[in-house]
């Protein structure tokens, strides 16, 4: 008997012993689901946070007529034809004239970004009254000794004295600026105001997020339309037949097709058989509608359904044509759950790259597009872009736009969460 | 708008003919109803001229431009021909000057410019004369006697039926897309050493006697490299999804419950460029590190076979890695639905004959949901073989034929994007490899959610 008792304690204290394993799993699963995401954010965010600020670097300029071969009386021609470069060169070297070097003077010219003739030019396009004046400026830095400034400046040389990609004579130089506090950092609005660039300084996301709302207004445009009509169609008036099951199954497998099968339907269908243009919202837009329909279709359906047969029963009741039941009562109740699904779709489409690849969104494109038609990137796909280039800067500005992508996404996503919460009716 | 015109003109109209008869209720419908027939009278027609126009115009243009050219221009073949028109475009939109192509095209751009102007105006002018006679056509039928109702509720049916195709035509245009492709790839290269080929190279030779003049199309590799990539993936996903699902449905608190799972919901909704950016920068330099870590410590130790360990910096591991905690969400909630399906009924049974919870879930629980687990789990092997970025951006482009996950792999997904993006003629092989890789994964994918939709569907066990 007292055998008995100690045999069942003993497998009672090993039951109980796997029963806390099995727990231990579970919170391990999530607590490593957890660690999952927030490793992420910081990493990005680590990564990123920098590109939020960027280096400055103030110059005095003289816009000397001689220098640039240029009279009062100029026309804009000339003056686009004028030498900034050498404008550029001579107030640099003239900052320091010790420096005689050639190698190290192109240094001194490389410590600002190299579009600063380019800069000069464009002010003096706009305001031609500058020209015989001495202008105090602020100069984009050039992305290794923005990088170097903002990250490792004050440190102790490395091996060699280079860190990173700097040199012990831009160190000096960085050092000299920063005692003269010529050198300063500033909020980064070039990321929000340019175009994407081939110098990790100057590139900045406008031409993407702008890119980003074509597309997705496209697709918005189309694909909501569409779904709730799909929706209400198999919902209300389909009849039960072959014909619309296989409708039905064909939604429920498309939302699970590839998004790169997507990517390869648009490049056949839109930009070979149709000669749609490539690399546009257009195209991009109208891919993204048939990859985003299963998802706003479901959800549509869903919210129709949630409808209780009651309302329609005394719509028709009241003398109600079906269309009427349906546009007058079911559409409205249910729009709140329809909208919630299409802000979902939306999201999903927002953060989509790969088809676009595929119907070349891919180009290098350095203007802001201004119509559906006009060659554009969106923001994924800029990311992707950037991820993929050699300069060491662009990571931090990768992360940067990865941030951004995610604030737009966050900010849907929880719209509408809101609106469900605030909006959906319980029956 | 004249949609907008002929709504109001309509309504006008039908409270004028509603005079007469004794006011609005002795019409056969609602005033609106006439209104919107009318301007549906006046839309429909013009939209669908305007669709025509805009799909026939540039090949009715280009045929006609066709007929100008020079007699040695005609006999081209089809790909120099249309060359030659991209450039008479051009030149018709002021781009680039006749030097380069001969006075003999001057006739073809002028015709080209010519025929543009007469579309760009002709159009307006057709649309808004259709307009108009949709317009007065719409006008006569508002009779007291005639009820607009059914023909305005006959289109809005026709309408959602058409919207509702839209899926199914998208269907149809993967497959015909895909599998004319195809079908023009395995005319080119064929099916067999497709399918059986284990060497993969597309490069297509620009000079016939080149080295490497064929392109070997062999599909194996970039088969293995997806399933490994996927492989590790799913044991990732898998076991963390399930024990996540479980612990949160059975064991968690509500106020646990409610703060975990969005938070893991948030890996499913970030993009996966953030995923591939992330396998790329972060976790493959980590892990390529770890490695040569490892190597040192062996070579150190005398452990031979640590001391040969090679990383590569694209390795199959930190793809797979990064995409199973993309799919771990994916895991948890198509499983946290099926335990929540299974019965109280089973639990309280189970305790009620002494079992603890870990049995319960062990051998109730978890036999009982066992179908819709596999189920989810053949939708998350197929989201991870069609998952594209993080593998475009992590793994490699070189095909080798491995096992190993330190050593760099391809997939299908990476190789339909390298063959893809630039650009390049169409009807090379290498572009069409491209589709018969989509063709491969779309039934795949396809075949994956059928059997796993089936295995729900036949095993799942009925308690009521």
């Amino acid at each position: 008997m007292n055998d008995k008792a100690t045999r069942l304690a003993q497998t009672l204290k090993r039951r109980h012993a796997a029963e806390r394993r099995f727990q231990w799993y579970g919170r391990l699963s999530v607590a490593f689901g957890v660690a999952c995401v927030l490793f992420l954010f910081t990493d990005i965010i680590s990564k990123g946070y920098g590109a939020f600020t960027q280096t400055y670097i103030d110059i005095e300029v003289t816009f000397d007529y001689e220098t640039l071969g240029l009279t009062p009386d100029s026309t804009e021609t000339d003056v686009k034809a004028a030498s900034f470069n050498s404008l550029f060169r001579n107030t640099v070297r003239a900052q320091y004239p010790e420096v005689t070097d050639r190698r190290k003077q192109r240094t001194l010219y490389g410590l600002y970004t190299t579009d600063a003739p380019i800069m000069l030019r464009d002010m003096v396009l706009r305001d031609p009254s500058v020209l015989g004046t001495t202008q105090q400026l602020t100069i984009v830095a050039d992305d290794d000794i923005d990088t170097y400034y903002k990250h490792s400046f004050g440190q102790d040389l490395g091996e060699g004295g280079v860190i990173g990609r700097v040199n012990p004579q831009q160190i000096a130089l960085v050092q000299q600026l920063h005692d003269q506090g010529r050198i300063h950092k500033k909020f980064n609005t070039i990321l929000f105001t340019n175009g994407d660039s081939r110098d990790p300084e100057l590139a900045g996301i406008k031409g993407a997020i702008i890119g980003s709302l074509l597309t997705l207004l496209v697709t918005l445009m189309l694909s909501f339309p569409i779904a709730v009509a799909t929706a209400i169609y198999l919902e209300e008036f389909a009849p039960k037949n072959r014909l619309t099951e296989f409708i039905e199954v064909n939604i429920n497998n498309l939302a699970a097709v590839p998004s790169v099968i997507f990517g390869l339907l648009g490049l056949a269908i839109f930009i070979n058989f149709f000669g749609l243009p490539r690399s546009v919202p257009l195209v991009g837009g109208l891919v993204l509608t048939l990859m985003t329909l299963p998802t706003i279709i479901i959800s549509s359906r869903a919210s129709i359904k949630a409808v209780p047969p009651s309302i329609r029963e005394a719509a028709l009741g009241m003398g109600a044509s079906k269309v009427q039941m349906v546009m007058h009562h079911v559409l409205p109740l249910a729009m709140p759950g329809m909208l919630t699904g299409t802000i979902i779709g939306m999201a999903q489409a927002l953060g989509e790259t790969a088809p676009l690849l595929m119907i070349g969104m891919v180009a290098f494109i350095v203007e802001t597009p201004a119509a559906i038609t006009d060659a554009a990137t969106v923001l994924p796909v800029q990311i992707y872009l950037w991820a993929d280039s050699p300069e060491r800067a662009f990571v931090e500005k990768t992360s940067a736009a990865i941030m951004i992508l995610l604030a737009f996404l966050i900010f849907m996503n929880s719209t509408a969460v809101w609106l469900r919460k605030r909006l959906e009716r319980r029956w | 708008m004249g949609t907008v015109v002929s709504y109001y003109i309509g309504r006008g109209r039908s409270h004028s003919i509603a005079k007469p008869v004794g006011g609005v209720r002795n019409l056969a419908t609602l005033p609106s109803y006439y209104a919107t027939l009318m301007s549906l009278w006046a839309l429909l027609p013009a939209l669908l001229l305007v669709f025509l126009w805009l799909v026939m115009d540039g090949s009715i243009i280009s045929g006609l431009v066709r007929s100008e050219l020079p007699l040695e221009a005609k006999q081209l073949n089809p790909d120099s021909l249309g060359l030659l028109m991209n450039q008479i475009g051009n030149l018709a939109e002021g781009v680039g000057t006749l030097d380069a192509l001969g006075a003999e095209y001057k006739p073809a751009v002028d015709r080209l410019i010519h025929l543009n102007s007469i579309s760009a105006t002709a159009m307006p002018v057709l649309v808004m004369l259709v307009m108009l006679i949709g317009m007065i056509l719409g006008f006569r039928t508002i009779k007291a006697d005639n009820n607009a109702r059914y023909a305005v509720e006959r289109v809005f049916n026709a309408v959602l039926f058409i919207s509702s195709s839209i899926a199914v035509l998208t269907t149809f245009g993967i497959i015909f897309s895909v599998l004319f492709e195809s079908i023009n790839f395995f005319q080119k290269v064929p099916f067999m050493d497709f399918v059986f080929g284990t060497h993969w190279s597309p490069q297509i030779a620009l000079r016939a006697d080149q080295v490497g003049a064929s392109g070997s199309f062999g599909v194996i590799p970039l088969i293995v490299g997806t399933l490994l990539i996927s492989l590790i993936a799913l044991t990732i996903a898998v076991p963390v999804g399930l024990m996540s699902a479980i612990y949160l449905a059975e064991y968690a608190s509500r106020r646990v419950r409610g703060v975990i799972k969005p938070a893991l919901e948030i890996l499913a909704g970030i993009p996966t460029v953030v995923y591939g950016f992330f396998a790329a920068l972060t976790v493959a330099p980590a892990i390529r590190e770890y490695g040569d870590g490892l190597r040192d410590w062996g070579a150190e130790n005398g452990i031979g076979w640590l001391a040969t360990l090679n990383v590569s910096s694209e390795s199959a591991l930190a793809a797979g890695l990064v995409m199973g905690i993309m799919i771990i969400p994916f895991v948890s909630s198509l499983s946290d639905d099926v335990i929540n399906a299974v019965p109280q009924s089973l639990r309280d049974g189970s305790f009620g004959l002494g079992a603890t919870k870990s049995e319960t879930i062990k051998k109730v629980i978890f036999p009982a949901a066992l179908p819709g687990i596999v189920g989810g789990v053949l939708l998350a092997a197929s989201r991870a073989i069609g998952e594209t970025m993080i593998v475009v951006m992590a793994a490699g482009l070189a095909a080798n034929l491995t096992v190993n996950p330190l050593e760099a792999v391809t997939t299908v997904t990476v190789q339909i994007v390298t063959l893809l993006v630039g650009d390049q003629e169409f009807d090379s092989a290498k572009t069409l490899a491209a589709f018969a890789l989509g063709l491969f994964l779309f039934v795949i994918t396809l075949a994956l959610n059928i059997i796993a939709l089936r295995v729900v569907k036949k095993y799942r066990e009925q308690y009521d």
